[in-house]
């Protein structure tokens, strides 16, 4: 007697594109991670999917929109969340996601993270930041540290510039949830993503991964699993703490936790009062 | 809603004639002299269900309107000069992921600031070839009030028809002169809607085209999943660095313009039937050339024009043909040529003469006429 082989899926599988894989990943890359959280998380949130999009801009987090298996687009460099607001706006009922880079969303698309913040759009944004470009080799970025080596801060000087802290970024700009958590910590951070999805306004989850193939490699910080062993050593769990605290220190402590909950109006609900009153007005 | 008349501007045409369209989105950063456009969106798209969003700055306000065109709406934005600048990197990403919009160019003088309240035709180029790569684009130049609502419900309907963006080139005296305009009755209008994607999900292909070179477009919220991106890609969407996929993209792009331009090219022909003199002109120059041609055949001088109402694509055969019946080509634009570059090699072995102005006054009548008087003396 032959029993036919069972084939087992795993269950967030069937919102990733399998026809895309392998990844492009390079071996000890967080982005894959960041990848699971979110599709873990919306599993976990069971959101109709067909209603989920998935938008990117450029870098190595720009090519996440691609592995899933929805509605995704992946913009021009930085232009992400401008894309993702014009969606939100058009379809209030959709639930835009933008995952993307440090340097795609800090740097070039800056603007447009801080207005997006400011006008409290139901969008969610996963910032992955590895601390650099990697997909153009590993040149300095926003969140850079300073005297960082990369390929356009060469030793022995490193970056001469400063690095942006996103949480105080998105917090001060006006995002109604913000969280920070490292590529480690996937539960929690998947926990952060889902209530993100469900809050009512514009969230900003920072996840703090490792680039060990760029990054890392110039500054002697190890390969993908010593910088992951890393990150949770230093990362500095506290729930609550007045954004503005929330330090980051790559050698030595990376505080993570939910820090922003805030209420407040949301664009594209007071949008749909005011449609509202004007159909009352009318009749 | 029935037939409406309006004593108004250009810019306010423009805009209702985006929401005859069924415009629904309009995504803007306030520019002189666009700005009419917005506020006027501002106070109309809440008493209709739609959203006017207005931005940090051009960039995302065109990448919005892209968007925004996947949940399936209609979308526009409007701007100047110096906004397009901005905005050409995302004119590339529309053109490539295939995105229905309108952009508006209420051109005023260049380069930089220039002069922001005086009209120039400056801007007919960098519709064309402003974003990087190989691509074609459309654009249309109304010359009247009553044409920049017209001409606008007909970006709105290429638009629709191609999946591509549409630029709307309307000098600073069009978008800003005041003249009659009769809205017509919405059911007297024709409209176009993009081709949406049918049959079993699974087997749907975002960028496989149809015989006319456009594919049927999924959007976000149906059942179809689909991943569009800058990058060259197939038809299944998914980016390829391989020769063929470049080229057959490209290609496809080109041509889906291209061989449809019949379909696309708009111009009038004014009094060229027995004209030995033919004026070429687009927009306010073109109102006074009609005036300077008709005092020209008072004089006896046989002068007509070939108005364009689109200059993108390019009516080569259109300029080659009109060489044939004429002895000489006057292009009268405001600026320092641009569409006379286009209009020289099309007209071959017929004389070409171009006539500037690259200030906020259009070519007067009386100025049109001497250079018809000095051509015909030739």
């Amino acid at each position: 007697m032959t029993t036919d082989p069972v084939t087992l899926k795993h269950p967030i599988a069937k919102f990733i594109r399998e026809d895309r894989q392998p990844w492009i990943y390079c071996p000890g890359c967080s982005i894959g991670i960041v990848t699971g959280m979110l599709a873990r998380a919306i599993e976990n949130i069971g959101i109709d999917f067909n209603k989920v999009v998935v938008v990117s801009g450029i870098g190595c987090t720009g090519r996440t929109s691609g592995y899933f298996k929805t509605g995704s687009y992946h913009t021009t460099h930085g232009r992400a969340i401008a894309f993702a607001e014009g969606v939100k706006i058009a379809n209030p009922e959709l639930e835009v996601i933008v995952v993307s880079g440090d340097g795609d969303l800090a740097a070039i698309g800056g603007n447009h993270l801080i207005h997006a913040c400011r006008r409290n759009i139901d969008i969610t944004v996963i910032a992955i930041n590895n601390w650099t470009y990697g997909m153009t080799g590993g040149q300095f970025g926003p969140t850079t540290e300073h005297e960082r080596y990369s390929q356009t801060s060469p030793r022995p000087i490193g970056n001469l510039e400063h690095p942006f802290n996103l949480v105080k970024l998105a917090a001060s700009s006006g995002a109604t949830f913000v969280a920070r958590w490292t590529a480690v910590q996937a539960r929690r951070a998947t926990s952060s993503i889902e209530k993100g999805i469900k809050k009512e306004g514009f969230s900003f989850i920072e996840i703090i991964g490792a680039c060990p193939t760029a990054y890392g490699r110039m500054n002697r910080l190890g390969d993908g699993l010593e910088m992951h062993q890393h990150l949770l050593e230093v990362a500095d769990i506290q729930n609550g703490l007045p954004p503005h605290e929330a330090e980051v220190e790559y050698d030595t402590k990376i505080i993570c936790g939910e820090f922003v909950d805030i209420i407040k109006p949301e664009y594209t609900a007071v949008m749909r009062a005011a449609h509202a009153k004007f159909r009352e007005g009318s009749k | 809603m029935p037939e409406r008349v309006m004593f108004t501007m250009g810019d306010i045409a423009c805009a209702e004639g985006a929401l005859s369209a069924g415009c629904r989105y309009f995504g803007g950063y306030p520019i002189t002299p666009a700005t009419e456009i917005a506020e006027w969106m501002s106070i109309r798209m809440p008493e209709l269900g739609g959203a006017y969003a207005q931005f940090e700055d051009e960039i995302a306000s065109i990448t919005s309107v892209i968007g925004a065109s996947w949940t399936g709406a209609k979308a526009m934005t409007a701007t100047s000069g110096p906004g397009v600048s901005l905005m050409l990197e995302s004119v590339g990403l529309a053109v490539i992921t295939e995105t229905p919009l309108v952009i508006v160019n209420i051109m005023r003088g260049g380069p930089s600031t220039g002069q922001p309240t005086r009209g120039q035709q400056g801007d007919i180029m960098q519709a064309k070839w402003g974003s990087h790569g190989d691509y074609q684009i459309i654009a249309l130049t109304p010359a009247s009030v009553q044409e920049m609502f017209d001409q606008t419900v007909q970006a709105f309907n290429l638009a629709e028809k191609f999946r591509t963006p549409v630029f709307i080139l309307a000098d600073e005296t069009v978008g800003h002169m005041r003249e009659r305009l009769v809205i017509p009755d919405e059911k007297d209008l024709k409209l176009e809607t993009r081709k949406l994607a049918t049959g079993p999900p699974e087997d749907y292909l975002p960028f496989k085209a149809d015989d006319d070179l456009v594919p049927p477009m999924a959007l976000f919220g149906s059942k179809y999943q689909f991943y569009a991106t800058g990058l060259t890609h197939d038809e299944r969407g998914y980016p390829s660095d391989k020769e063929n996929v470049q080229i057959e993209l490209v290609t496809r792009l080109n041509d889906k313009i291209i061989k449809n331009a019949d379909k696309i090219i708009d111009l009038e022909r004014f009094m060229l039937d027995d004209a030995e003199i033919a004026v070429i002109a687009y927009g306010t120059p073109s109102r006074s050339a009609r005036k300077a041609i008709k005092d020209a055949r008072e004089e006896g001088i046989k002068a007509g024009m070939l108005r364009f109402k689109t200059v993108w694509p390019f009516p080569e055969e259109a300029v080659a043909q009109l060489a044939t019946e004429v002895k000489h080509i006057i292009v009268a634009e405001q600026n320092l040529g641009q569409v006379y570059y286009m209009v020289r090699p099309a007209a071959c072995t017929t004389q070409v003469h171009l006539m500037t102005k690259p200030a906020g006054m259009p070519q007067l009548p009386h100025e049109i006429l001497a250079k018809l008087r000095e051509v015909n003396s030739l």
